[in-house]
């Protein structure tokens, strides 16, 4: 009676005997996914659950952060992380500002650091920060009494896409534990696959790369102690046969001025996932894609809005997740 | 002093027992009641008042659960953070008598987070509250409808209330000055 918990609500019953508590929550930071154990993830995504039941009710909105101060801070354009980050806030009762980096005094020459100290001399409990270079965050961490979330750093980590990523696939596919999940495309600049691959192999999820020899990054293919091990494979029928999960990664267009790809229509013919393909999946398979997608090249429009794809709901579970990450740093006792 | 059993499973079993022909003798039309439970132990108390509506007056009464850690007043002062459980409502409460199912009324706090959560979900015509056990020392004006037992007991002391659903064992009991007591 205590174990068939269904987070969909249809039969009432009690909780599980949690066997993760949220007493152990210990982090005062989500910089990346590489610092957390699979309990921390669970938990998470325990949360996130009951959070997508506040956003289903007809007024979704509770006190729970009331008197809390939230700002982002936004050196990179964004559509969805911060319009989610927003929302979260605000269904949470937070007080949320919003500061883009082309309308502030960052244009006047005004120090990453500096602007931190005045968000937090303007009374911020949590910082969101997005910025172009890797480890803006971790700095901001070292400088803020208050809670710093990475919103995506450079190549570095998307922590909160990376959870989003994996609560849509629990919610398909009951556990992570043993799921294929292949990831297509340009790995190398992509902090969204890193922080998949951190909680996804924590989770134990078996991660398949695959991605032109330019658009791989140093350190996939031959083992680096510190980072989780993945299987790489160029040839993108090899990586989708048999996966319950296929990821797709945006082709970052404005870095192929380059030269690290000859051209479009031979990445299309190569590594577009298109409807012919999906079919070496499970015929379960989900397809995923962080967005925004530039449909017709790393992905076809079939398969974009196809019977298989979870991308929009990928969206809305981002907004649970942030709430989730929120209610953990800022909810309860001040540490 | 050690302690005490107050309720035994079979004194839970009656007082269970009065309290729906209580709500029985109140509410004269079931189709119109809806009882919601206060996580964790108000759902099993929630749906044993169910059963034993269906028994005595063979009609369903639907079984709702409740989460309040979103709405509490002391996120703020507590040590830990509440783990988030699922809230149910099982449809419109707009034109229903909802009763409120906990197991312990202590300050009146818990009830106080369960009126805010449940108006967010629409507007009842009525709120009513069902407790096992009323202990007395309210910071805020609310009562009980319907009372399993009264307890008058200083607040150093702890009631732990336990349910076969929860703990394996029905039970009420009540320790001596020890930790501070909790409402569930």
């Amino acid at each position: 009676m205590t174990t068939n918990w269904h987070e969909d609500g249809s039969t009432i019953l009690l909780p599980p005997k949690a066997a993760v508590t949220a007493s152990a929550w210990r982090h005062h930071h989500i910089l990346d996914l590489d610092d957390f154990t699979q309990d921390e993830i669970e938990l998470i995504l325990h949360i996130t659950g009951s959070m997508k039941e506040v956003l289903a009710r007809p007024i979704k909105k509770v006190p729970a952060l009331r008197g809390k101060t939230i700002m982002t801070l936004f050196y990179e354009n964004s559509t969805r992380t911060r319009l989610s980050f927003e929302l979260a806030a605000k269904s949470l009762s937070a007080d949320i500002s919003n500061l883009t980096a082309s309308t502030s005094s960052i244009v006047k020459g005004e120090s990453l650091i500096d602007t931190l100290l005045t968000l937090e001399s303007l009374g911020a409990d949590v910082v969101i920060i997005r910025h172009p270079q890797s480890g803006a965050p971790n700095l901001a961490a070292q400088h803020i009494k208050g809670s710093v979330i990475n919103a995506g750093d450079g190549w570095h980590a998307h922590p909160t896409q990376a959870l989003l990523d994996m609560y849509t696939m629990r919610a398909h596919k009951g556990v992570i534990k043993d799921l294929k999940v292949t990831i297509i495309g340009d790995t190398k600049h992509s902090r969204v696959s890193r922080s998949n691959i951190w909680g996804l192999t924590t989770m134990g999820a078996v991660v398949t790369v695959c991605s032109p020899p330019t658009l791989l990054p140093i350190g996939f293919n031959q083992p680096v102690a510190y980072f989780p091990k993945v299987r790489i494979e160029p040839d993108i029928h090899k990586a989708i046969e048999g996966a319950d999960v296929v990821m797709v990664l945006r082709l970052q267009l404005e870095r192929m001025q380059s030269g690290l790809l000859p051209s479009m229509r031979e990445y299309i013919n190569l590594y577009q996932l298109n409807e012919e393909r999906l079919k070496l999946a499970k015929p379960d398979a989900l397809v995923m894609h962080p967005g925004p997608m530039n449909e017709g090249l790393e992905i076809s429009t079939g398969v974009a809005h196809g019977s298989q794809s979870v991308i929009n709901e990928q969206v809305t579970n981002g907004v649970a997740v942030r709430m989730a990450l929120l209610y953990l740093l800022a909810g309860g006792k001040k540490a | 002093m050690s302690a005490k059993v107050i309720l035994t499973a079979e004194d839970i079993r009656r007082t269970l027992a009065r309290i729906a022909h209580e709500i029985i003798e109140h509410n004269k039309s079931m189709s119109d009641l809806m009882l919601v439970g206060l996580l964790t132990r108000g759902v099993p108390l929630a749906k044993r008042l169910a059963a034993n509506i269906k028994t005595f007056e063979s009609a369903e009464v639907a079984v709702g659960t409740l989460d309040i850690s979103l709405y509490r007043d002391d996120l703020d002062s507590m040590d830990f953070k509440p783990l988030l459980n699922s809230t149910l409502i099982p449809g419109d409460i707009g034109q229903k008598t909802v009763i409120l199912v906990d197991d312990v009324l202590y300050t009146g706090r818990s009830t106080r987070a369960a009126l805010d959560a449940l108006i967010d979900y629409g507007r009842p015509r009525a709120i009513q509250l069902a407790v096992l056990i009323d202990r007395g020392h309210r910071e805020l004006p609310i009562r009980a409808d319907y009372i399993g037992k009264n307890i008058p007991s200083a607040r150093t002391e702890e009631i732990r209330v336990e349910l076969v659903e929860t703990d394996g064992v029905d039970q009420v009991t009540i320790f001596p000055a020890n930790e501070e007591g909790k409402t569930a």
